[in-house]
C-alpha cells in the first residue's frame, strides 16, 4: 500500500506542478493581451481581442473529462504518448491556461488607470507599463488567482485516471471505490485535503505579505476564506486617514 | 514655453460627438505659473492631457519648449520613441498622486529614471536628492500607503522632477488635499518655480490656488478659453468674470435711486483712503456692501462694492473722481446682469 500511495502522490504532484508552470507561462500573456488589446487600451486590436476571448471561453466551457479524452491525439503529438501523467499534463494545461488567463485579466484590470497614465507621462512605453506597472501592481491578485488555479488543477488531476495518468484521484477510484478499500480512500482524501491546505496557506501568506506592504487588498478568491483569517488592514500613517479617503 | 494653437478635441461615442476642447489658444511664458480655472466639464483636464499628448487632440498643435509635439505623435494610441523622450522632459503631477503602491517612495521616484535608462547608483543619488528637496528625506524606504495625502503629493512632485523637466503640468494636484496641506504644496510649487526656473501649468477649480501662486490665469467654459492674461491684467479688465470670481463681492442695492459701483484697488491706490476722500469731497454718504482684500502674485489687491445715493447720471462726477485716483470702477447692474456679460466679452478682447 505504501509504494502505491507514494507513487500516486508523486504522480499528482508531477501533474499539478507542470500544469501550473505552463498555466503561468500561457495564462499571463493571454490575460495581459485580453486587457491590452481591448478597446481604448495600449495595443488596441479588436480582432486579436475577440479571437483570444473566444478561445478562452471555449477552453473554459468544455467539461474537463471531455477535454481530456478529446485531446488524446493532440497529446500524442506533443509529448509522444497518449497515456500516463505526461499526457494528462497536456490536457491539464489546455484546461488551466484559459482559467488562469481570466483570473489574470481580472487582476490586471483592477490596476488603477491613473498609474498607466503616470508611467506614460514619464515617457514610458508599453514595455514599461506591463513590467513596471501592471504586473507588479497586480501581483497580490495574481498570486491569489494562481492559488485558485493550483487547487482547481488538483481537482482536475483526479480525472487523469481516464488516460492512465495515475495520481491520488485515480487511486481513490480504482482501489478505494472499485475494490472497496475504504481505508485507502480515506487516506487519499486526507492527503488531498493536506495538499490543498498547504497550497492555500502558502498562497495566502505570499499574497498577504505583499498586501501588507503595499496596503492593497488582494481579492479573496474561492476557498481561501475557509482557512485563512481575514487580510489585516494595511498600516497607514494616522494623519493619512482623511486625505486618502477623499482621494 | 507652452503654446497651443486651435487645439480641438472631439470625443465620439456611439453616434454622439462631444466637443471637449473647442479651438484653445494658450500661451504660457517661460518661468511663469499659469493657472487654468473652470468648472468640471469645462475641458481643463482634457487640455492638460493634450499638452503632453496623453490625449491626442483632434486638431491643432501643441508646442512645448520649442518642440512641436503634435508632429511627433504618429498614428494610433501608442507613443513613438520621440514623443516618449519629449514626455520625459515634461513633469506631471496628478490629483490622486498615482504612486505605485508596490514600490517604496524612493523606488517610485526612480521609476522615471529607470525609463530614461539611468544607472542604479545615479538613480539612488538623484532620488535621495529630490526627496530632500521636497522635505521627505526620512521617508525613502516607506511605502506610499504609510504616507499622508500631502506627503504622497510631495513624492509625486519629486517623481515629476526626476527627469529634470523644464515644464511641470499639475492636474488638480491639490484638489484631494485639505486647505492647510494645499497651502504647503502650493508653497512647494512656488519655491520650485523660483529656484529651478520651472514653468508650471496647472489646472484647478479652486480660485484660492490662482490667488496664491499664479502669475497668469485663464478661464475655461464649455471647451473654450473665455478670458486669459496675467493676474494683474485680469484684475484691471473692466467687468472681468475671472476677477469677480477671484474677488467675489456681494451685496444688492438697498433701494431704487441708488448706484452700485465695484471698485478694484491695486498697488499704490490700495493704501490710499480714497473712499473717505470721496465722501468728504462730494459730501455724500457711501455704504460699503461688500469688500475683499488679498495679496495676489505678491501685490496687494482689493475689491469693494459700494453704494452711492442717486442714479448713475447723478454720480458721474464722483465716479470720475474715483477713476482719477487710479482705481478701476465698474458700475454694477445688480438687477439685470446681461450688460455685464457684454462688457466681459469686450474686456476679454
Amino acid at each position: 500500500m505504501q509504494p502505491l500511495l507514494r507513487d500516486a502522490c508523486l504522480d499528482t504532484l508531477f501533474m499539478v506542478w507542470w500544469s501550473t508552470v505552463w498555466a503561468v507561462v500561457g495564462g499571463i500573456p493571454l490575460g495581459l493581451l485580453l486587457v491590452l488589446t481591448d478597446r481604448g487600451a495600449l495595443l488596441q486590436n479588436v480582432v486579436v481581442n475577440k479571437v483570444i476571448g473566444v478561445i478562452v471561453n471555449l477552453g473554459r466551457s468544455l467539461p474537463f473529462i471531455i477535454l481530456l479524452v478529446w485531446l488524446i491525439p493532440f497529446s500524442r503529438l506533443i509529448v509522444g504518448t497518449s497515456i500516463g501523467p505526461s499526457a494528462a499534463v497536456v490536457a491539464l494545461v489546455i484546461g488551466a491556461v484559459p482559467f488562469f488567463a481570466r483570473l489574470v485579466e481580472t487582476a490586471i484590470r483592477e490596476v488603477d488607470h491613473g498609474l498607466i497614465e503616470a508611467a506614460q507621462s514619464m515617457g514610458g512605453g508599453t514595455f514599461t507599463v506591463i513590467f513596471k506597472v501592471l504586473l507588479p501592481q497586480a501581483l497580490p491578485s495574481l498570486i491569489a488567482g494562481l492559488t485558485t488555479t493550483v487547487i482547481a488543477l488538483l481537482g482536475y488531476s483526479a480525472m487523469a485516471g481516464a488516460v492512465g495518468g495515475g495520481g491520488l484521484g485515480n487511486l481513490a477510484i480504482t482501489y478505494g471505490y472499485m475494490r472497496h478499500e475504504t481505508g485507502l480512500m480515506n487516506v487519499t482524501i486526507v492527503l488531498l485535503i493536506a495538499i490543498v491546505t498547504i497550497v492555500q496557506l502558502a498562497g495566502d501568506l505570499a499574497a498577504r505579505r505583499l498586501t501588507r506592504r503595499t496596503g492593497r487588498q488582494a481579492q479573496a478568491v474561492g476557498l481561501r476564506r475557509l482557512w485563512a483569517p481575514a487580510v489585516p488592514r494595511p498600516r497607514t500613517a494616522p494623519e493619512a486617514a482623511e486625505p486618502t479617503k477623499a482621494a | 514655453m507652452i503654446t497651443t494653437t486651435g487645439l480641438t478635441k472631439v470625443y465620439r461615442s456611439g453616434g454622439r460627438e462631444v466637443t471637449a476642447l473647442d479651438g484653445v489658444d494658450l500661451h504660457v511664458r517661460e518661468g511663469e505659473v499659469y493657472g487654468v480655472v473652470g468648472q468640471s466639464g469645462a475641458g481643463k483636464s482634457t487640455l492638460i492631457r493634450c499638452v503632453n499628448l496623453l490625449e491626442r487632440p483632434s486638431s491643432g498643435t501643441v508646442t512645448v519648449a520649442g518642440q512641436d509635439l503634435t508632429a511627433l505623435a504618429g498614428r494610433g494610441p501608442r507613443a513613438g520613441a520621440e514623443l516618449r523622450r519629449a514626455r520625459s522632459r515634461i513633469g506631471m503631477v496628478f490629483q490622486h498622486f498615482n504612486l505605485l503602491s508596490s514600490r517604496t517612495v524612493q523606488s517610485n521616484i526612480e521609476l522615471p529614471l529607470e525609463i530614461l535608462g539611468v544607472s542604479g547608483k545615479e538613480r539612488e543619488r538623484k532620488a535621495l536628492e529630490l526627496l530632500d528637496l521636497v522635505g521627505l528625506a526620512d521617508k525613502a524606504k516607506a511605502y506610499p500607503a504609510q504616507l499622508s495625502g500631502g506627503q504622497k503629493q510631495r513624492v509625486g512632485i519629486a517623481r515629476a522632477l526626476a527627469g529634470d523637466p523644464k515644464v511641470l503640468l499639475s492636474d488638480e494636484s491639490t484638489s484631494a488635499l485639505d486647505p492647510e496641506t494645499t497651502r504647503s504644496i502650493l508653497q512647494l510649487l512656488r519655491d520650485l518655480n523660483q529656484q529651478l526656473g520651472l514653468t508650471v501649468l496647472l489646472i484647478t477649480h479652486e480660485m484660492e490656488v490662482v490667488k496664491t501662486i499664479c502669475d497668469s490665469a485663464a478661464l475655461m467654459k464649455g471647451g473654450r478659453v473665455v478670458e486669459s492674461g496675467t493676474v494683474s491684467e485680469i484684475l484691471a479688465t473692466p467687468g472681468s468674470e475671472l476677477a469677480a470670481e477671484l474677488f467675489p463681492v456681494g451685496g444688492e442695492a438697498s433701494g431704487p435711486d441708488r448706484t452700485v459701483v465695484d471698485v478694484t484697488f491695486h498697488g499704490e491706490a490700495a493704501t490710499q483712503p480714497v473712499i473717505s476722500q470721496l465722501s468728504r469731497t462730494y459730501n455724500i454718504d457711501i455704504s460699503i456692501l461688500g469688500a475683499a482684500m488679498d495679496t495676489v502674485a505678491g501685490k496687494q489687491v482689493g475689491r469693494m462694492r459700494i453704494e452711492l445715493p442717486g442714479r448713475f447720471e447723478e454720480n458721474v462726477v464722483p465716479i470720475g473722481f474715483l477713476r482719477e485716483q487710479g482705481l478701476q470702477v465698474d458700475v454694477a447692474d445688480t438687477k439685470t446682469p446681461a450688460p455685464a456679460d457684454a462688457l466681459l466679452k469686450e474686456g476679454a478682447k
